[in-house]
């Protein structure tokens, strides 16, 4: 079952839906994710940024987070312009990263 | 197939130098598609990146010993991070620069590396169902790329991305820029209508969130970047306030301390609201963090600086009335 890792985020993961293939500890930027002996295992919660690379590279839908952008200028935009928050719209003239 | 080399010119590093005060910022490009680095064989490695150029350069700057394939990909002059997390970076536009460089043709093996970076917008299993190519993820930082080929894999610590001092104050430029104006103006106002003080008061809370919060960062004691910025502009914005204390105008005792208080209302929550922008220049802050963080503070910033901005115009009144 799908179940939420961390208060601070919106990880969960379904260990039983795991099939080990490593690359969800490979593509996360902050070691949230280790290998275990038949599962991946969760090792540091907090530290999800919510970038959603484990997500995309799960072959087996074990992971779900709602990824974004942790950036307050493109929230703040998307609510002032009552857009749905994207993602960071910089690229233009803007930046944010 | 276009061809590269690991040497950066002078004029890669003048472009570098514009890239980071924000000049022509989404001019930094090089054209998408295949590079030879060195003197590479069918059996080299084909190493991806974007095309922006403080990323291709950073790539094959770091490659002074490897000849290789560098694939580009069409990001629109954005960097590896931040076009994955657009999708830019992603699965559609690797497969179709796989296509359109003929790179089956030119290789012998079936492998790309991606920057881990990438990986927000890469689904490494679609890639390899699509076209044929399996995908290694390398390390976060281009410089850790010949130790990672040399040893196969990477090791923990260059899987993690890190924000160090360096990092921080690279990302000074763009954001000074970004307020330069508007502060610069705001600060001529409050001059000319509050004095000198009230206004340099104003530029240094601005300097506090843009110059000192970025080099700080990860001493200055709270856990919300918000409330960071609070103590850090309270601690720059205090020596203003005490000089505003013993103003005196008409006789009236209490002006003193309200002009430090409309100075403190207003500073505070600027300082604040800059520190909370940095969210976005940082990689460790989550969307679900900063929404809370967003609703917890912007009313009162909002109420903090109408309160400051009603007191100082009151103040300047009651000082127009009193002089006469």
């Amino acid at each position: 079952m799908m179940s939420s890792v961390s208060a601070a985020n919106t990880l969960e993961y379904d260990p039983e839906r795991c099939v080990n293939c490593g690359l969800c500890s490979a593509v996360c930027p902050h070691g949230v994710f280790a290998e275990g002996h038949r599962a991946a295992e969760v090792v540091k919660a907090e530290a999800c940024m919510e970038c959603g690379a484990c997500q995309l590279n799960c072959p087996s839908g074990a992971i779900r987070v709602e990824s974004g952008v942790g950036c307050a200028y493109a929230l703040m935009r998307a609510a002032l312009k009552g857009k749905k928050e994207g993602g960071c719209d910089c690229g233009g003239d803007n930046t944010c990263c | 197939m276009r061809t590269t080399s690991s040497t950066l010119t002078l004029a890669n590093w003048w472009d570098h130098f514009l890239a980071r005060w924000g000049v022509n910022r989404s001019g930094h490009r090089v054209e998408p598609g295949l590079y030879a680095l060195g003197d590479p064989t069918p059996d080299s490695p084909v190493l991806v990146t974007a095309n922006y150029t403080l990323s291709f350069d950073a790539l094959r700057s770091a490659l002074r010993n490897t000849d290789a394939y560098l694939l580009v990909l069409d990001t629109e002059g954005i960097n590896v991070w931040c076009a994955a997390g657009k999708g830019t970076f992603g699965t559609e536009e690797l497969g179709h620069r796989i296509e359109a460089t003929e790179l089956a043709g030119i290789v012998r093996h079936r492998e790309l590396i991606l920057p881990q970076l990438g990986a927000p917008g890469v689904n490494a299993h679609e890639v390899q169902r699509g076209s044929g190519f399996s995908v290694k993820y390398g390390p976060v930082r281009a410089a850790d790329l010949e130790a990672y080929l040399a040893a196969g894999e990477a090791a923990p610590e260059m899987r993690r991305v890190r924000f160090g001092l360096l990092d921080r104050v690279l990302l000074m430029p763009v954001e000074l820029v970004h307020v330069f104006w508007p502060t610069m103006g705001v600060a001529l106002l409050l001059w000319l209508a509050a004095g000198g003080l009230f206004a340099a008061g104003l530029v240094s809370a601005v300097a506090a969130g843009v110059v000192l919060f970025p080099i700080l960062l990860p001493w200055i004691p709270t856990r919300d970047f918000t409330s960071k910025g609070f103590v850090l502009g309270g601690t720059v914005c205090t020596p203003f306030a005490l000089t505003l204390l013993p103003w005196k105008q008409g006789g009236l005792a209490w002006i003193g301390p309200a002009w430090a208080g409309a100075f403190l209302l207003m500073a505070l929550p600027v300082a604040g609201f800059l520190a909370l922008n940095f969210t976005g220049s940082t990689p460790f802050t989550s969307r679900t963090g900063v929404r809370r963080e967003i609703q917890k503070y912007t009313r009162p910033m909002a109420a903090m600086l109408g309160g400051g901005m009603i007191l100082l115009i009151a103040l300047i009144v009651i000082g127009l009335v009193s002089e006469r």
